[in-house]
Order: structure tokens, then sequence, then C-alpha cells
């Protein structure tokens, strides 16, 4: 999977958790739960549409790697290998 | 023959706007089925009949708000057919409230055959894209024509961002001082038709008062509504509404609070096991961990887990928690999980998921509201260390939880670093005191020791 077809699947899952989520407003590199007031369980919720979107199995410990649009991508890009 | 009435959906609710009929004339219901949808100054909510039976007539048209109490249907139960049967029936059922007939201003006999029609279902899938009470809120708040804007989100949704931005562009926003828009609402006037004398032309309260003097002048009645009815319940009333209740909760309550500080090292150790052999969609929060023990040392020391009525506590009838979900966009409201002190973690979990999800779409049921027994709030998530919170009335405490962090702390004698979080008791002096109040929170901690039996 490609860095900008995981970044596509972290942004569809996002949305799914939170629909009113304006995009324009949250950079990749920005702490997407504070801009967009994700909270644990709106988290949560996202990490499981993510994984179901992807196939990839997500740990609590790989929570810290789920901060940014941009660090999310790049884990599940790398998780999901070619 | 019954009548489905507007339900009390909190302590502070007198009024509510009939959204939308799920049901339409001669359909079958039964106790518990969702039958329509009301906007109340907080959220918009799923309400549940409280009979069984065919419904009848449809006495109020969608988007007109009644007060509460007031009958919304009439349900032919089955009592209405078979008369022999109707002598059980008052004492049995739930009760009615008995409150005058303020239904709209057209006569009653008229609006049955329109509302005979085919259910009013239609006109939410052929109307503009729908949007969501959070943002309608926000619109309402930001004084944005939500209808003016176009939406960027999926559907053609109007997301917050985009009502951000036209508030920032300045679409339809009038320059009002906050007061003139609080006499403004107060006496049903819409500030876009006043000319402002203030600063640049900013509406002040005494242009507000002028124009209210002036139509009253005339026509005896405040100056029409413009708005349509379902944009009344915005954010502004949901922060009068929490305003009000929070005021009437300080006057009223003598509260006492009392703070400790719980080591979960062991607790998040066992749950972090156990998430790992579980699914996503079966993972559990530290939060829902809180909430069972919150739960079942309510159960344990039940002298605050009940109401405060007329001078004299009453033990609630099992412990139904209370949990304060803050929405989007501003406001909170407290879905209630039934029973928390018995559900299993994954149901409780589970439990959890739904409401605040629910909570957050709007898309709450009437009896996930009320009757809480016991509220318990978490900021943990805003990085808050310790909340003291305010009760929520008629309850007699509430629960806090802050944020779990890894503190110092004292380990056989070293030091050490534990995950730690602090749990406060804010309670009604009235109901109990201070031993009781520490009983509780030790039962909580003792609780959070053994994970397991959770």
């Amino acid at each position: 999977m490609t860095y900008e077809q995981a970044l596509g699947l972290v942004r569809e899952a996002l949305s799914r958790v939170v629909p009113d989520a304006g995009f324009a407003s949250v950079g990749p590199d920005e702490k997407f739960r504070d801009v967009l007031e994700v909270d644990s369980l709106d988290f949560l919720e996202f990490v499981e549409v993510l994984s179901g979107l992807t196939g990839v199995r997500l740990d609590e410990d790989d929570y810290q790697d789920l901060t940014t649009l941009a660090d999310g991508a790049r884990l599940v890009a790398a998780r999901a290998g070619v | 023959m019954a009548e489905f009435t507007m339900p009390s959906l909190g302590a502070d609710m007198d009024e509510g706007v009939l959204q939308e009929w799920l049901v339409s004339p001669g359909v079958r219901v039964a106790k518990g089925d969702v039958v329509a949808v009301v906007e109340t100054d907080k959220a918009t909510i799923e309400v549940e009949c409280f009979e069984t039976g065919t419904v009848g007539v449809l006495l109020v048209e969608p988007g007109t708000r009644v007060p509460v109490g007031a009958p919304l249907a009439v349900i032919e139960t089955a009592d209405t057919r078979a008369p022999t049967e109707a002598r059980r029936e008052p004492a049995a059922k739930k009760p009615l409230v008995a409150v005058p007939v303020v239904v709209p201003a057209t006569p009653t006999e008229n609006l049955v055959p329109q509302l005979a029609r085919p259910p009013a279902r239609a006109p939410v899938a052929a109307g503009p894209p729908v949007t969501g009470p959070l943002v309608r809120h926000l619109a309402h708040d930001r004084n944005v024509d939500i209808a003016r804007i176009r939406g960027t989100g999926r559907g053609g949704r109007v997301t917050r961002h985009d009502v951000d931005r036209a508030s920032v562009a300045g679409i339809p926003r009038v320059r009002a001082t906050p007061y003139a828009r609080k006499v403004a609402e107060e006496l049903n006037i819409d500030l876009t038709a006043l000319q402002g004398t203030g600063e640049q032309g900013a509406v002040r309260a005494a242009d507000v008062r002028a124009a209210g003097a002036a139509t009253k002048g005339k026509g005896g009645r405040p100056a029409p509504v413009t708005r349509p009815p379902e944009q009344h319940g915005g954010g502004q009333s949901m922060r009068g509404t929490i305003a009000h209740l929070m005021a009437r909760s300080k006057r009223e309550i003598p509260h006492y609070y009392l703070s400790t500080t719980l080591d979960l090292a062991t607790a998040l150790a066992w749950l972090r096991a156990a998430n790992r052999q579980r699914p996503v969609k079966e993972r559990v929060l530290p939060a829902a961990l809180l909430l069972k023990a919150a739960a079942r040392a309510a159960r344990a020391v039940p002298d605050l887990n009940g109401y405060w009525h007329d001078d004299h506590f009453e033990p609630g009838d099992g412990v139904h928690l209370g949990v304060a979900v803050s929405l989007r966009g501003g406001g909170l409201l407290t879905p209630v999980l039934r029973d928390a002190d018995t559900l299993q973690l994954p149901a409780l979990m589970a439990a959890l998921k739904d409401l605040a999800g629910r909570a957050r779409a709007g898309r709450l049921r009437a009896s996930e509201l009320t009757d809480a027994t016991l509220t318990v709030t978490n900021l943990g998530d805003q990085g808050i260390e310790t909340v003291l919170g305010v009760i929520l009335p008629p309850q007699v405490a509430v629960v806090g939880f802050g944020a779990v962090t890894d503190r110092p702390c004292a380990v056989n004698g070293l030091l050490g670093v534990h995950p730690m979080v602090t749990a406060t008791l804010s309670a009604d002096h009235r109901a109990s005191d201070g031993a009781v109040g520490a009983r509780y929170l030790t039962t909580v901690d003792r609780l959070l020791q053994h994970p397991e039996e959770l």
C-alpha cells in the first residue's frame, strides 16, 4: 500500500468517526485528536474502522504512532506491506 | 385510549419541539417502540411510546413547540375496544401528565385530515442535506443561516468547518452585543431586522427593547418568530439550560468534596493483557473500568445512589450511572448506563460506546436520558488532573475522574512511577456525611485493585 493510499484510508476512517470534520483544518502533521476534539471513545472507534478498512491489526501499543494523519498513514502503509 | 404526551427528558426541560413523527395513524405500536423525534434545548431525542396499541390521531404537527405533558397523539389501547378491561387502566399505567392542551393555534379538527396523510418522513429524505444538531446549534450560536451555506461534507452536509468559515466570512452575521442577543432571544425578536445604534452599527439591548415595545404596542404580542422552530433549540438555549440547572444545584445543595489518588498499575496491566486477547471491536477502555468500579461502589455504599426529594433521601432502584458526555461544539449530555453495576465489562463498554456515539449524533432515546441515580464525569481526555463536579439535582453525588498519568509514588519503600488517577466525590451534605463519601472512594480504590473481579 502506498503512503497516499494509506493516508486516504486514515482520512476516511476519521471522517466516519467525526462526520462533521472539516479536513481542511487538519494538517498532516497536526495532532488530529486535539484539532478535532477526538476523545478516547472516538479514537477507539477510529482504530476499529481503520483496522477494518486496511486489514491491519492495530494494538494499544501502536496508539502512540497514530497521533497525526502522516504518522498513521506511514504506520498503516508499512504494516500492510505491498 | 391513552395519550402520548411530550415527555420530560430531565429536570431542566419545560418544553420541546416535535421534530418528526416516525409512525402514522393506524400503525400498531408496542410499549418501548420509538414513535417520534423530539428536540429539546439540549439535544434531538428519540421518544418511545409507553403504551401498546394503535396510533390514533396525531395531534401535533412536526415543527411545533409544546410544553412537557401536552398530548402529542392518541394511542388506542386494547382497553378501548374491550371496555371490561378498562377498569384496571388508570393506576397501572405510567402516569400521564395532565397539563392543559396548548397545542397549535389551528383547531385539532383541521389538523387531522392533514396529518392523516402518509407519515411525515418524506421531507427528511427529500429536503436539503441533513445537518446534525450540533452543527445546527453552532450555526445558531454564530448567527449563521445554515440554509445559505454550501456544505462540503459527505452528500453536501454542512460541517463545523463550513459554519466556521461562513461566520468568519460574515455571511449574514448581525453585529450585536451579547446582552442584546440574550434580550432578543427572550423577546423573540429577529436581530437582522433591527437598526443598531451602538458602535459600528451594533445592535444594543436598548434597540431590541425598543423594537419589542413597538411591536407590543401594535399587536399586543411579541414580534413574529422568523426563524424556523427547530432552530430555537440552539446552543444558546443549551447554555441557558445548563446555567439554570447548575445555579439551582449550587443554590440548593450544600456540596462537600473529597479527593483521593488511585494507583492504577494493577488495573491497567490487567486491562492491557485482556485487550490483547480481544478483537479491536471488543477492546475495553480504562474509562469503562473506572465506570464499573464507580457503579459497584455505589451498590456497596447506597447512601450516595438515589435522589433528594421533599427533604429526604430516596435510594435508587438500581445503579443507573449518568455519564457526562461532552458534545463537539459545546455543551454536554448525561446519557444513562442502566444497572451499570451488573453489566459485564465488555457489555458496559459496548453500551458506553453506543450511548456516547448517539449522544453526539443527537439520536438518544428518552429513556436513556432519565432516571440516573449517580453521575460520573471523566475529564481525563482533556488532560485534567482533578475534576470536582457540580451535582445534578435531584441526585445527591457526582463522581469525577481526571486523566490517568504516570506519577511518582511510594512502592515498597522506594520511589516508583505508576499510572495514577485522581478520583473525587462531590456529595450532598443533606443526604450524607463525609464518612460515607470516604467509604465510597476507598471502595472504588479497593475494587480497582482487583480488576479481574469487575
